[in-house]
């Protein structure tokens, strides 16, 4: 336990008051005797403790805000704390989600130009922004899908093709929908096989091939070369596309994939749009959608129901579009990332949107060929906002990725994606995003060379790492096997 | 990269299984390769005995702290039983892939499709190659 915390419940002592509460203005009332309680034990401590205990807790933790936070296709870029202001704006912060559409002008406005952007960014016809982050905006994204052949009379398309380098929540999203996968290969370039793809969408199956979910670039951090061809063969057999966005900082205003031909993306707001990501959420998962599939996005989105009024302004309100797969969360969606997202493309503007991924895929790029002097670079390419090395020696058989990884926190960096994507063996999936400067960049490379200088001359620095964590190695077996993660329930209280 | 065991007797499929046969029963797991590369296995979920199963369809999944994989036949039958034990103890296909550690049985309708996979030797020039 050393450098742990204490649990709050273990700082505190019986009668220790932290607030003086006024005394009452209303008559006390006495509580139903079945209502009242004697097992629910609660901290007890003053409000410095409350403070210091947290304040220690949040130093445990690792954050983009304190260090390097290299993770491949999760996009941990920086969360720009004007964001931050405009989320505590009180107009927005104090707005009541039932509050009338009439009284909540400002934020509609806010959606709606959020939708607008998001359409424009990628090139599609339209938004919703209700999904609750990215796994939810891919299966309203399928459920379109099915939909669309449900009402063409082609129901028994159910067949989604996945990329083996895919995410694993896009076949997740398949099942879930109640749809069938097929797994295709990737080729030694990393791009999608296309006489496999062309086997299944010209083969038997032609009739039941419902569309295909393509992340691009893909998770190998590579662009498809061949993504026309691919889009082309899809639709041929009748599919649709579907385009993972999970990667969209390699694109942003380069590239939109609406204009590729693809049918339907979701947007990871907490992603490629800066607003917070992980335990820092919540994420937030649009979907953009072309016009065949623009009637059956989730509701409700928001359009302008009245026309301009006399000082100008519309009437914005929340419509269902007409064929919509329904409303699949609450209210509209988690409006303060809605609100975080439109704050960073407002101050960016379109060309700085551009640089972000001009400077995401440079600052990748440069990482990428200093590191595979020292490490072996699979797919050796350029990449795009992310890149995959393998996490291995030929000459030091004992040292794999996850060591490597654990190694690096001890020089004060967070560990890259381990052992994704699943198609390259001790996979280290590195993303520095578009925020780092050189010099931390030069910082994270001299880590990485002096880690495989070390697992030539002193592996086991690798195997017992990391070695200034407040936890050590964990045991990843047991946490897997043992899934009881609450604390022993508090003794009773004294004299009970 | 490292040294697993390829045993003579078995057939061996491009996704790690092997395959042995016994009369008209085939017993399925996953290579000393397969397991290396997995690492600590913890979870294994398998089809459940009296289903019919198609040459590449998925008979279950084996997780690890690794990563989660599908595991897939190679012939058409029926899956008489499954090895039970590996469900409190997955580490036991850690421990003794082709042993203790096998996963189903299937009674094979043709064993003709076992002739299509690699031999010992074609597996673990296979399994060096990569």
């Amino acid at each position: 336990m050393d450098g742990l915390q204490p649990l709050i419940y273990d700082i505190g002592a019986p009668g220790r008051i932290g607030v003086n509460l006024p005394e009452p203005d209303v008559p006390e009332a006495e509580l139903p005797t079945e209502l009242l309680r004697d097992d629910l034990p609660l901290p007890e401590v003053g409000e410095l403790q409350v403070v210091r205990h947290f304040v220690k807790l949040s130093q445990l933790n690792f954050s983009i805000d304190k260090g390097f936070y290299p993770l491949g296709s999760c996009t941990m870029k920086y969360n720009p704390k004007v964001n931050e202001d405009a989320a505590r704006l009180p107009g927005f912060a104090q707005l009541h989600p039932l509050i009338e559409e009439a009284g909540a002008q400002g934020a509609l406005h806010l959606m709606y130009q959020l939708q607008r952007w998001l359409g424009e960014i990628s090139g599609f016809e339209a938004v919703s922004l209700t999904p609750a982050a990215g796994a939810q905006g891919e299966f309203a994204g399928i459920l379109m899908i099915r939909n669309y052949h449900l009402d063409r009379g082609e129901g028994q398309r159910d067949i989604i093709l996945v990329p083996n380098s895919a995410h694993g929540t896009n076949p997740a999203t398949v099942t879930m929908a109640g749809m069938r996968v097929r797994e295709l290969p990737s080729n030694d370039q990393g791009n999608v096989d296309l006489d496999s793809l062309r086997a299944a969408c010209q083969g038997e199956l032609r009739d039941q091939i419902a569309g295909m979910m393509i992340t691009v670039p893909s998770t190998l951090g590579l662009f498809e070369s061949t993504i026309h061809d691919v889009i082309d063969i899809v639709h041929e057999a009748g599919g649709l596309m579907y385009m993972d966005g999970a990667n969209m900082n390699a694109l942003m205003a380069v590239v939109k994939p609406g204009e590729l031909d693809f049918d339907v993306m979701h947007y990871n707001l907490h992603k490629t749009f800066s607003t917070p990501h992980g335990g820092g959420g919540p994420g937030s998962g649009a979907v953009g959608v072309n016009d065949k599939l623009k009637d059956y996005l989730p509701g409700p989105v928001v359009d302008i129901i009245e026309g301009e009024d006399d000082s100008g302004a519309p009437l914005y309100g929340y419509v269902m579009p007409e064929k919509s797969i329904g409303r699949i969360k609450a209210f509209q969606g988690n409006f303060g990332m809605h609100l975080r997202a439109f704050a960073y493309i407002r101050v960016y503007g379109d060309t700085g949107i551009r640089d972000v991924t001009r400077y995401a895929v440079l600052n990748a790029n440069y990482l990428r060929a200093k590191l595979m002097k020292t490490y072996k670079l699979p797919y050796p390419r350029y990449c795009g906002h992310e890149f995959v090395l393998e996490g291995h020696f030929d000459d030091v058989e004992e040292v794999h990725a996850l060591d490597i990884s654990k190694r690096l926190m001890d020089y004060g960096f967070h560990p890259p994606t381990n052992y994704f994507p699943l198609i390259v063996p001790e996979a280290l999936l590195i993303e520095p995003t578009e925020t780092e400067v050189k010099e931390d960049l030069d910082a994270f490379v001299e880590a990485m060379e002096s880690i495989a200088e070390e697992a030539r001359t002193q592996p086991e620095l690798l195997l017992n790492a990391p070695h200034t964590a407040p936890v050590r190695r964990l045991d990843e077996v047991r946490a897997v096997k043992e899934l009881i993660l609450c604390c022993a329930p508090a003794l009773p209280a004294a004299g009970d | 990269m490292g040294e697993w065991k390829v045993p003579a007797e078995l057939r061996y499929a491009e996704t790690d299984e092997w395959f042995a046969v016994d009369g008209d029963v085939v017993t399925i797991g996953i290579t000393d390769y397969a397991q290396d590369q997995l690492n600590d296995i913890v979870y294994v979920e398998f089809r459940d005995p009296g289903d019919s199963i198609d040459a590449g369809d998925s008979f279950g999944e084996v997780e690890s702290v690794k990563a989660a994989s599908e595991l897939y036949s190679a012939v058409d039958g029926e899956i008489i039983e499954v090895n039970a034990a590996l469900e409190d103890s997955p580490e036991i296909v850690n421990a003794d892939p082709f042993g203790a550690g096998w996963m189903v049985k299937i009674r094979a309708e043709d064993l003709s499709a076992l002739q299509a996979l690699m031999d010992a030797a074609a597996y673990d020039a296979y399994c060096d190659s990569r």
